[in-house]
């Protein structure tokens, strides 16, 4: 159960957002929308623990979650703008460092999105396509309770959404909750939607 | 702890795949050493009496080269935000990046000290204190540098504001080694000079960890 109550962010001078609040579920999702600058990034990355609100209080089982930190982020995966991979290194070595410190194994990670014949290739010659894929497969690693997602689908094909969906879809018969910002549809069946 | 060793061993994978990183450090290092004999003259007296200095202010300044993307390569793509979220302390993850990049220049730059001190005409009794100063004074450099760089990530003129920030802080390191070197080719105990080095490096590992993640939380 993930609740914010009156969450205040703001950026430079200017309030981002104010008094904003929502819950979701175990097991349940919450999509942002909202135009280009509402705030749907910086809601995640609050969320995420990155950036402190100004105000308000984020709540994970009742509990303060940036009381502690660390355990806050060991909870969660974030999936940002950025593909955050190293162009040098292999799909394969990329996602390594991830399973080290989530635990997860790596080419089951990788066949879940698609990417076991890109495995031992350099990142540099992926497509856009394929490295949000790469970054998608950070998720299919180890269980994580909270899913937090800015434009997950930018750049898929429509086989890869399906792939995505199936994730999510088992992530949240888990237990597991789902924050995603998106323009475009997503397959989150019955998410409901906060617009900032 | 196994968080630690996979930043570390990522940090190592990342320089490998990018020799030319490390390559040239230590070529800038190797070429600055070969210049004093150039401006100095070819005396050898005149050559070994400055080649402490040199070696330690040469060393210093190559090790500063590769700082600046330390964390800047990190922000763009954003695997900075992955790793503040790696569940490690912020200030664990800084020394885990200090400790990378001293294995991935300052050691390299240890490789090549016969080299520089060959050319600095510095007597070969004092070569063994000369690694042991070098390795020190680097990872002093390597835990404000990573501080540093840290501090002015995000900073317009970044690469610029770094050495002017990290420098000044490494003069302590510059002294105590250069002393240490001196006096190991005098033929003196050069103990007491290391020994100082050692405890600059530790004060530096846990404060310049402990700065650099409030730089990087601060952002």
């Amino acid at each position: 159960m993930l609740e914010g109550t009156d969450l205040a962010c703001w950026r430079g001078e200017r309030a981002v957002f104010a008094g904003l609040s929502f819950s979701v579920a175990t097991g349940g999702a919450l999509l942002l929308t909202g135009p280009n600058g509402a705030g749907k990034s910086s809601l995640l990355r609050l969320v995420a623990g990155l950036i402190r609100p100004v105000e308000g209080r984020l709540a994970w089982n009742g509990e303060d979650a940036m009381s502690d930190l660390p355990a806050h982020a060991r909870r969660l995966r974030y999936l940002s703008h950025g593909d955050a991979l190293k162009p040098s290194l292999t799909a394969r070595e990329n996602l390594d460092f991830y399973a080290r410190l989530w635990g997860g194994e790596v080419t089951p990670a990788l066949a879940a999105l698609g990417l076991a014949d890109l495995a031992d290739l350099p990142v540099r010659v992926l497509s856009s396509g394929q490295k949000r894929r790469l970054a998608l497969a950070r998720l299919a690693l180890a269980p994580a309770a909270l899913w937090l997602l800015d434009e997950p689908t930018v750049g898929l094909d429509a086989a890869s959404v399906e792939r995505l969906g199936a994730l999510l879809a088992a992530h949240r018969r888990g237990g597991g909750i789902v924050l995603a910002a998106t323009h475009l549809p997503l397959p989150l069946p019955d998410a409901e939607e906060l617009r900032l | 702890m196994k968080a630690f060793a996979a930043v570390f061993l990522r940090e190592v994978r990342l320089a490998m795949r990018h020799p030319a990183d490390t390559l040239a450090a230590v070529m800038f290092f190797v070429l600055v050493c070969a210049l004093f004999p150039f401006g100095v003259g070819p005396a050898p007296e005149a050559l070994a009496r400055i080649a402490p200095g040199a070696l330690l202010a040469a060393a210093l300044l190559a090790a500063l080269l590769p700082l600046d993307r330390l964390f800047g390569a990190e922000a763009e793509d954003g695997s900075l935000e992955q790793l503040l979220l790696s569940g490690l302390p912020p200030a664990a993850l800084v020394t885990s990046k200090a400790l990378g990049h001293w294995v991935t220049t300052g050691l390299p730059l240890l490789a090549a000290t016969p080299i520089a001190a060959a050319m600095l005409n510095l007597p070969v009794e004092a070569w063994g204190t000369a690694l042991i100063a070098l390795g020190l004074a680097t990872a002093v450099l390597s835990l404000f540098g990573t501080a540093g760089a840290a501090l002015t990530l995000g900073a317009r003129r970044g690469g610029v504001l770094l050495p002017l920030l990290v420098l000044p802080l490494a003069i302590p390191a510059v002294i105590f080694g250069a002393a240490a070197i001196e006096a190991a080719a005098a033929d003196l105990s050069a103990r007491p000079y290391l020994l100082l080095l050692g405890a600059l490096v530790a004060v530096a590992a846990p404060v310049a960890p402990l700065a650099a993640a409030f730089a990087l939380r601060a952002d």
